[in-house]
């Protein structure tokens, strides 16, 4: 955790009002719509949502990795105080790599097949840091040090296939640090990995973060894999930051309905087995039409008539660090009021259905 | 661990699969060597009950799941199914008993044909073994469309790509529903879904099991997954059997040191709980040329020079709780 | 279960390519039109109140000695024997789309099948197919369709047959390689499990799939038999009886001097021949890259 207060120190990543629209057939998708954070050195975010929530689009938006074809792009994206929006490719290729670099879910994809790893970890040293080839060489086996890959020496000869997955995506997580950056970008990193592997991987990932001094902004579906791992969480829903909190105070004291839901339809080691799990009815939002009011509303169990046609902007609880978007949030009287209504429903229901 | 033996076979009239000393291993192209992708395991599940396997990749638990329907055959063991030996069977014989035992697989857009209609290949499998008049057929898809929350009318209309995954995944069942069988296979069918979206799945699965008198084989890695749909687990690593026991029974009390390791790796949705790296593991080794003794002794915690020469074989710690290691955790 | 309908999971690639997806484009459309414009323009030739294509129009009196340059008479101008060029290049235009479409249908009815037949069932008959393969593509193609072009009689059929059999190995090996892709995906496997027969399997579930990136090639390759066909008339070994763009040009273009003083004999068929390869090529490529997008979003 950052114990500094974030008011007085500038922010590494300062995003507003950040819009990222594609040009389609169908209409224009508000992939991402209307979205501001700002990020401490240091300090690691956590971003959840389902697929389709905005969640990639806003980290790639950010990064200024998406292609310009068709790409609507507004608001304000400030970097240790200097504004990426507007600038060019090249421009962009002097942060990439050196202050800001991504870790991608796929590192088969993600690493050239036909490349040593040696040489995929010295190429952006010597082209950015101006290193000569042994130094490359000599930086790129510490750096598999870090990542803790045994026989560092012999790997750097070797090609990506002939490393196991888990390996793979520390070569990547190698190549992400390898100019130093100070804001790393972590998108779904452990999904197309084992399980005792994906632990493994997401402890590197927050080790070298804290070792570095790096901000972390992890991108995930699982609010089980950002949960140990970072300091701040947002949940996004339909292109929108729906609710931000510190991690400890999200899991203790969350808001949304929104997020009960995500939280409460994840299988649990401690829950008995054939335990029915609670799911979210409906469908995300179409980004072409998004819904009048709330774009949870039609799938909230607790949305009132307000809901539907009035978009709520964030509130700020007691904790300044807590923000939410909702007009009846988890624990306020109508949320109570509802919760009673529909305890007493499924009583009848599964009444009903033993008869 | 990691070891084979039966000790863990019941004996009992409603067993509807028995797995035997099942060996499935597949040549390398052009170097004489073998894979071993499964070396004797065995297994059995009884009418109704959900059994699910669980393991890393490369562990066997889907070339197990492939070879009871013979997908390819197995190099060795056998398989009972309801009485039935499905070794060997004859090619028209195992197309017959195919239509008892269902698959699902794991990637719900690419087990679809991307250009054909969603109801078309629901109903494709009555129209390979030429059942009922077309107006059966009609009436059975409709409901079993209807069954698993998907709209036969769209379905008539649409193809895999506008559905999303999860529906896919759905539609993937519908398919294995439509002949009735009596035990379905499910290889990974949450893996590749949202969180939020496996609920639903799982939950429609528990549904249908109840609906259509199922019995099922649930295989996935993800741990807490299967801890919530089986009633049984076995755990798998690198070809070989580690543990087996209730589901409730097994993540309260791990014995081997490998499942003990699968627990504790599990993301947990609780701030509270800082994942410890359990010693380094390393990664499991090639399934071509694997460890002698026991196949995990090269990343056990609880590693004796026994393990390195000695296989374990499967025995009881506790009723109905069986475990392949020298050396198992107290339990 | 209707209380869970379902969310929407995709992979985030699969998100931002949805949102990105190509329409065709109107180049496409352009192309096929001129490709269409050609086809009914060849198919209704002897209905169009042309020039009869093998009469002698000359006109001492009026023009002088023929060849005559395109005038309100003749569109096209005429031949150095008076005949008129724009009813020769339309009636010209049957044979070279026939040969163009005759021998890539022979191509893709035999390479097709074989490779088909190669990627499903694998193992030896792959390996004896592919060696096929390989063995037709190491002739010299020019070479083995004069060759053949010298040895047999030079009838339509032939002349379709020849460039038919150069077209096996190319289109079998993308057969081939894309069944290969195809039989690996589940859908396949959840065929097999269904208890489908293999003729089931390959006519049901593989011909739809593998047939969409081979229309693209077949595009591509009528465009090669075509030029394929003009360059065998422009070494006088075509279709010995008949008008075809290649035996035009050929004629349009035997001297230096003919070019020099009648450019339009030889031009307006390379114009035609052109426009029609370029529409061909460009479509196909079209196609292709659009069903490469929209296979990857699936």
């Amino acid at each position: 955790m950052n114990d500094s207060d974030p008011r007085t120190t500038t922010p590494l990543l300062e995003v507003s009002d950040l819009k990222t629209y594609f040009r389609t057939e169908r209409g224009t998708v508000k992939a991402v719509d209307g979205v501001s954070f700002s990020l401490q050195r240091g300090q690691s975010l956590g971003i959840v949502g389902e697929s389709g929530s905005g969640k990639t689009v806003l980290s790639r938006s950010i990064m200024g990795l998406l292609g310009r074809t068709n790409l609507i792009r507004e608001g304000s994206i400030k970097f240790n105080g200097q504004e990426l929006m507007g600038l060019s490719v090249k421009e962009m290729r002097s942060i990439w790599g050196q202050e800001m670099s991504m870790i991608f879910q796929d590192p088969m994809t993600s690493l050239n097949p036909v490349m040593k790893i040696g040489r995929q970890i010295a190429e952006p040293l010597m082209l950015h840091l101006g290193m000569n080839k042994s130094e490359a060489r000599l930086t790129a086996e510490k750096l598999l040090t870090d990542v803790r890959i045994p026989e560092p020496q012999r790997r750097l000869n070797q090609y990506p296939h002939e490393l196991s997955g888990g390996m793979r995506q520390r070569v990547m997580i190698a190549i992400a640090l390898a100019c130093g950056p100070t804001l790393l970008f972590a998108d779904e990193p452990t999904t197309a990995l084992d399980v005792t592997v994906q632990a493994e991987i997401l402890h590197l990932i927050n080790e070298q973060r804290v070792d570095r001094n790096m901000s972390l902004i992890l991108v995930t579906h699982n609010i089980g894999v950002v949960a140990g791992n970072t300091d701040v969480i947002a949940v996004m829903y339909g292109g929108k930051i729906v609710e931000k909190a510190p991690t400890k105070t999200l899991f203790s004291s969350y808001k949304m309905p929104y997020t009960e839901a995500l939280m409460r339809s994840i299988p649990k080691l401690r829950q008995a087995s054939h335990t029915r799990l609670a799911t979210i009815p409906g469908r995300p939002p179409d980004m072409v039409n998004p819904p009048l009011g709330c774009n949870f509303a039609p799938r909230c169990a607790y949305a009132r008539p307000k809901c539907l046609v009035e978009e709520p902007g964030l509130t700020v609880t007691e904790n300044p660090e807590h923000v939410y978007a909702c007009f009846y949030p988890v624990g306020s009287p109508e949320y109570h009021e509802r919760k009673l209504e529909l305890s007493q429903r499924s009583d009848l229901l599964s009444t009903g259905g033993q008869n | 661990m990691a070891g084979t033996g039966k000790a863990h076979l019941r004996n009992s009239p409603d067993v509807l699969l028995s797995v035997n000393d099942l060996v499935v291993e597949f040549p390398v192209a052009r170097t004489g060597l073998k894979v071993n992708a499964v070396s004797g395991i065995s297994f059995d599940v009884i009418k109704g009950e959900t059994l699910g396997i669980v393991g890393e990749s490369g562990c066997g638990k889907s070339t197990t799941g492939r070879a009871i329907m013979q997908l390819p055959a197995p190099t060795s063991g056998s398989i009972d199914f309801n009485g039935q030996e499905l070794t060997t069977l004859s090619k028209d014989e195992m197309r017959d008993a195919r239509t008892k035992i269902q698959m699902i697989f794991q990637d719900p857009i690419s087990s679809l044909n991307p250009r054909r209609k969603v109801r078309d290949i629901v109903l494709e499998p009555l129209l390979v073994w030429k059942r009922g008049t077309q107006e059966e057929r009609d009436i059975l898809v409709n409901r079993i469309l209807e069954d698993v929350g998907i709209d036969p009318q769209r379905a008539a209309e649409s193809y895999p790509h506008q559905f999303s995954g999860g529906q896919c995944q759905r539609i993937s069942i519908a398919r294995s529903l439509v002949l009735d069988p009596q035990m379905i296979i499910c290889d990974e069918p949450v893996s590749a879904l949202d969180v939020s979206v496996q609920a639903q799945v799982i939950n429609l699965l528990e549904n249908l099991k109840a609906k259509y008198g199922l019995t099922l084989i649930f295989i996935a890695h993800d741990l807490a997954v299967v801890k919530s749909i089986s009633d049984r687990v076995l755990v798998m690593y690198l070809g070989k059997m580690c543990e087996l026991a209730s589901s409730d029974d097994l993540y309260a009390r791990p014995s081997h040191p490998y499942t003990n390791i699968l627990v504790d790796s599990i993301p947990e949705p609780d701030p509270e709980v800082i994942y410890a790296p359990t010693a380094v593991m390393g990664e499991p080794p090639s399934p071509i040329n694997p460890p002698a003794g026991c196949r995990f002794n090269p990343r056990c915690p609880n590693v004796q020079d026994r393990c390195r020469v000695e296989e374990p074989e499967m025995r009881e710690i506790a009723p109905a709780h069986f475990v392949a290691c020298h050396n198992p955790l107290t339990y | 279960m209707s209380e869970e309908t379902i969310i929407v999971s995709d992979s985030p690639d699969a998100e931002i390519n949805a949102a990105i997806q190509k329409k065709i484009g109107w180049g496409f459309w352009l192309a096929i039109s001129w490709v269409i414009l050609i086809t009914l323009l060849a198919i209704l030739a002897p209905y169009l109140h042309l020039k009869d294509p093998r009469g002698y129009f000359i006109d001492i009196d009026g023009n002088g000695r023929p060849p005559y340059g395109p005038s309100f008479e003749h569109w096209f101008g005429t031949d150095k024997d008076a005949r008129d060029i724009f009813a020769r290049t339309l009636h010209g235009a049957r044979i070279s789309l026939i040969v163009g479409f005759s021998a890539i249908s022979f191509g893709f009815l035999v390479g097709g099948t074989l490779g088909i037949i190669a990627g499903y069932f694998r193992g030896w008959l792959d390996k004896i197919i592919s060696f096929t393969f390989i063995v037709l593509l190491s002739f010299p193609s020019l070479v083995l369709a004069i060759m053949l072009t010298a040895l047999l009689n030079r009838s339509l059929f032939t002349i379709s047959m020849i460039l038919g059999i150069l077209s096996i190995a190319p289109v079998g090996r993308l057969a081939r390689a894309s069944t290969l892709q195809f039989s690996d995906r589940e859908f396949v496997l959840a065929a097999r499990q269904i208890g489908a027969s293999d003729s089931r399997i390959i006519l049901r579930e593989l011909l739809p799939n593998v047939v969409i990136p081979m229309s693209a090639l077949a595009l591509l390759g009528m465009a090669v038999a075509i030029v394929a066909e003009g360059g065998l008339a422009f070494l006088g070994l075509s279709v010995s009886q008949g008008i075809t763009w290649g035996s035009l040009i050929q004629i349009g273009s035997d001297s230096a001097t003919t070019l020099e003083n009648a450019p339009w004999i030889a031009f307006f068929p390379i114009l035609l021949l052109f426009l029609t390869v370029l529409s061909l090529n460009f479509a196909g490529d079209r196609l292709r890259s659009h069903l490469d997008v929209k296979e990857s979003s699936l």
